[in-house]
């Protein structure tokens, strides 16, 4: 098992805050919208900058998300920044029709995604928006793993001309991929070759990922697990890849089962190569309030799970 | 430009024309909403705004023109091709299999003249007022036009976007409501009032005008005075009284006619009030 250290931890909103700042460093069109959540979305530096061109739009969602549509029309390049739950679901409509349909250049970009948003609850614990996203026709869809990965693909999205969905949370997490990446696109990452089992994982599971494959190495398994950052358009080559290799399958999500990362797998695979699979994610129900970790660990979000679904797989194989 | 009424007048009877033959050869579309907003439309693209039928997406240097309430697209799409942004033998293709005229627009199919998908009501305005920041952003100073229904003003994103104009100065848009008093399930008296629209938008800092949209005359001093004021920090709106079904008197004043097609003989019937000005498609 390849070895990953990190000396550092930061949440990957401010991976976003970031690279939205070097992207309008970079780009006079980029532009940035926010609904009343300029602190949550680390922000703070591209408004101090670039006061122009930044549009504060209050509570109001889909305002946000047809007025990000209009600026493209004059050569902008707008990233909308709420909560993932305001980013897709109540806005949902707006982003098929002015966005999607309407094939804009409109980021729409998400924070506090999924269980890790805490103590706030369901109601603000979005664990439906893969799903949402990945059905719209045109529509990519990213989930960062970490900071300098947040960063990079906030920079690559600024330089791709059509609708992104990109996807990131709030909580502190260890900085375990290289500070200058170049983000690719659709690309998935090899974070270590294995033989027995492919582990595909994104967003937050990744470093749960890398944890479990240490454990399972300690056990004599040798686990691939590869980082699919880009949901969608899903790197197919590299999924089958792996497959032809370990004839079995472990997704991690931090995310419904239904909808996310692990039925786009298993779609691809049943077409091309059935295999046994297991599903790492949260059980088709909504979350509840506490601390982040806990709650990975309750809804089966954790390395601990990652290690038991590798296990079930395996006597699947 | 055109700036000889008779001839805009002659051009709307026209346009009239089209529009109950593009719903009557599919037999599905929305003439009454359409008709009434025929004179508007054609004073728009043959007289006030500024634009290039050669077509761009991003516009620059040039007047847009955003139609929210996407089901009124006969009118719309008669208007664009009769002002050169696509043939008018095309119009024949509206509702049809494999057409670029779809029910209502969309940029999907690559219609010249249209900038973004509506029919899902209440998301034009928003997306006009982005586009408005985008000329500010790029010093251009050219104004955004929109036309939304009355009834579509039940959608909040409306009310969203009323708020958000006066509050940023968006003074480079001309924002005008189809004020026909009709939808689809009856007055909007009576589906869900409207109230005092002048003194709500009003309230919400817009300065509100209007308009006979059915007088060519009225539609263009009113339109000439929104441009006018237009630069001085706040939002224009403009409540258009208009009578659906305007043209064709047995579809005018109704909302039965909101939504349906003429038959043969009812295309026979409004054909006979509408004279052939500029050649049928």
């Amino acid at each position: 098992m390849k070895k990953y250290t990190y000396t550092e931890k930061k949440d990957t909103r401010s991976g976003f805050g970031a690279g939205l700042y070097e992207a309008g460093q970079r780009n006079p069109n980029v532009v940035a919208l926010c609904a009343d959540l300029v602190g949550s979305l680390k922000m703070e530096a591209f408004i101090k900058d670039f006061p122009d061109r930044f549009v504060q739009v209050g509570i109001a969602e889909a305002n946000m998300i047809g007025i990000a549509a209009g600026l493209t029309i004059g050569g902008k390049i707008p990233f909308t920044g709420t909560f993932a739950n305001f980013s897709t679901g109540r806005v949902y409509d707006q982003i098929r029709q002015s966005v999607a349909y309407s094939n804009k250049n409109v980021k729409i970009c998400a924070s506090h995604a999924g269980l890790t948003l805490g103590e706030d609850g369901a109601t603000h614990q979005i664990l439906e928006d893969i799903g949402l996203m990945k059905m719209l026709p045109g529509m990519t869809v990213i989930n960062t793993c970490d900071y300098n990965q947040t960063k990079a693909a906030t920079l690559a999205i600024a330089e791709y001309e059509g609708p992104v969905y990109l996807r990131f949370g709030r909580p502190v997490v260890p900085i375990f991929t290289e500070a200058d990446q170049k983000f690719e696109i659709g690309k998935a990452w090899m974070v270590n070759e294995g033989a027995d089992v492919s582990i595909f994982a994104t967003g937050h599971l990744v470093w749960e990922a890398i944890k479990a494959g240490e454990m399972l190495a300690e056990m004599g398994i040798d686990a691939e697990i590869i980082n699919i950052h880009t949901i969608k358009p899903l790197d197919e080559a590299a999924v089958l890849a792996s497959v032809a290799k370990t004839r079995c399958v472990v997704s991690a999500e931090e995310h419904n089962r239904i909808g996310g990362l692990g039925d786009s797998i298993a779609q691809l695979l049943m077409k091309h190569d059935p295999v046994p699979m297991e599903f790492v994610a949260v059980n088709d129900s909504f979350g509840e309030s506490g601390k982040p970790d806990l709650l990975m660990k309750k809804y089966g979000l954790d390395d601990a799970h990652i290690v038991k679904a590798v296990q079930a797989v395996l006597q699947r194989k | 430009m055109v700036n000889d009424i008779t001839t805009l007048q002659r051009t709307a009877t026209q346009v009239r024309r089209d529009i109950v033959r593009m719903v009557h050869a599919c037999q599905s579309g929305h003439p009454g909403g359409s008709l009434g907003c025929a004179d508007f439309l054609v004073a728009l693209y043959f007289h006030i705004m500024n634009n290039n039928p050669a077509f761009s997406m991003d516009g620059i240097g040039e007047d847009l023109f955003f139609l929210s309430n996407g089901h009124i697209s006969p009118v719309w799409y008669s208007v664009l091709a009769r002002s050169g942004y696509f043939p008018v033998s095309e119009l024949a293709t509206f509702r049809q299999l494999d057409s670029r005229l779809q029910g209502h627009p969309t940029t999907h199919e690559h219609l010249p003249g249209v900038r973004i998908a509506s029919g899902s009501l209440g998301q034009g305005l928003s997306v006009a007022i982005g586009a408005a920041l985008a000329k500010k952003l790029n010093n251009d100073k050219s104004i955004v036009y929109t036309l939304q229904g009355d009834g579509e003003l039940q959608e909040g994103q409306n009310w969203e976007a009323f708020m958000f104009a006066p509050h940023n100065k968006v003074d480079n848009i001309i924002a005008t409501i189809d004020y026909n008093g009709q939808q689809i399930d009856g007055p909007t008296s009576k589906v869900l009032s409207l109230g005092n629209l002048k003194a709500k938008l009003e309230a919400f800092d817009w300065e509100v005008l209007e308009m006979d949209g059915n007088d060519m005359d009225n539609v263009i001093s009113t339109m000439a005075l929104a441009k006018s004021k237009t630069g001085h920090g706040v939002p224009i709106a403009i409540l258009m009284k208009t009578v659906m079904g305007n043209g064709v008197d047995y579809m005018m004043g109704t909302h039965k006619w909101h939504g349906s097609a003429p038959n043969d003989a009812q295309l026979a019937a409004a054909l006979a009030q509408l004279e052939e000005t500029l050649g049928d498609y």
